[in-house]
């Protein structure tokens, strides 16, 4: 289970796949809907959603001649990274809030 | 910021230039204002989050058509000091409405003594969302549980196209 979830948390270092991963996220995409809105070639999207799936973060199913990716609902290592990913984002975005509320009632 | 965990949870903290009365009342009352616009579960476009400041109150989004969606039921609220919210919100980022299936998640606001607040927050109990899908599939069984993961799945059919 451990060498597994880190398995996930390596595949979310590098900072293309942590894109690709947190846009499959919010929706499920097809390889050549994510190469389209990425600055990221098709066959390299394809290598780094293999990675994605072989750390168990995401599953495909076929659609028509598309496959479609998203994020493995069964999964708590995806879980994990994704509310890590959240909350670490969103306290960033409170402490801004916060900041900005305890400057001006100073 | 620092985030570590054990399994079923995700913990992380961060310090804050503002006292811990205030660091709770925008974390609490506040929390439209800082959280992230694409993390709603609202069908339509979000007019406001409101938080429901007492234990046994709730927090719930409210779109601009008048929708109202309660992800949340807050567990504890201790201010300046601690807030406990539930997590109604499936793997799938949808309305999860079995209070089984769903995590909560602690906040705790610690005074720093130079003006500064440690906020430290654990999101826990994630294991009941996964057996929430692992049950689904034992359930074969019962019409709720097909249903349900009928549900789901269509959920994500949708949101593929």
């Amino acid at each position: 289970m451990l060498a597994y979830q880190e398995r996930a948390f390596d595949a979310l270092g590098d900072p293309t796949r942590r894109d690709i991963f947190e846009r499959l996220v919010l929706r499920p995409k097809a390889v050549g809907e994510l190469a389209s809105e990425m600055p990221v070639s098709r066959p390299a999207v394809s290598q780094h959603l293999r990675v994605l799936k072989g750390a168990g973060l995401v599953t495909d199913r076929p659609a028509g001649n598309r496959r479609i990716y998203q994020v493995d609902p069964t999964g708590l290592s995806a879980l994990r990274a994704s509310l890590d990913h959240f909350w670490n984002q969103a306290l960033a975005s409170f402490k801004v809030a916060a900041e900005e509320i305890e400057r001006e009632s100073r | 910021m620092s985030t570590t965990g054990a399994d079923h949870a995700v913990s992380t903290s961060i310090v804050v230039e503002a006292r811990p009365e205030v660091a709770f009342e925008v974390f609490t009352a506040g929390m439209g204002s800082w959280w992230p616009a694409d993390h709603h579960i609202l069908q339509g476009e979000l007019a406001e989050m409101v938080f429901e400041p007492r234990a046994g109150g709730g927090i719930y989004d409210r779109g601009t058509d008048g929708s109202e969606c309660r992800w949340s039921r807050v567990l504890a609220y201790e201010p300046p000091d601690r807030v406990v919210i539930s997590w109604d919100i499936s793997t799938s980022w949808q309305l999860e409405t079995d209070p089984a299936r769903t995590s909560e998640v602690e906040v705790r606001f610690t005074a720093q003594g130079d003006g500064t607040t440690l906020v430290e927050l654990e999101h826990r109990g994630l294991e009941r969302h996964g057996e929430g899908w692992e049950g689904m599939r034992d359930a074969v069984g019962s019409p709720g549980g097909w249903q349900r993961g009928l549900q789901a799945f269509a959920g994500q059919l949708g949101a593929g196209d």
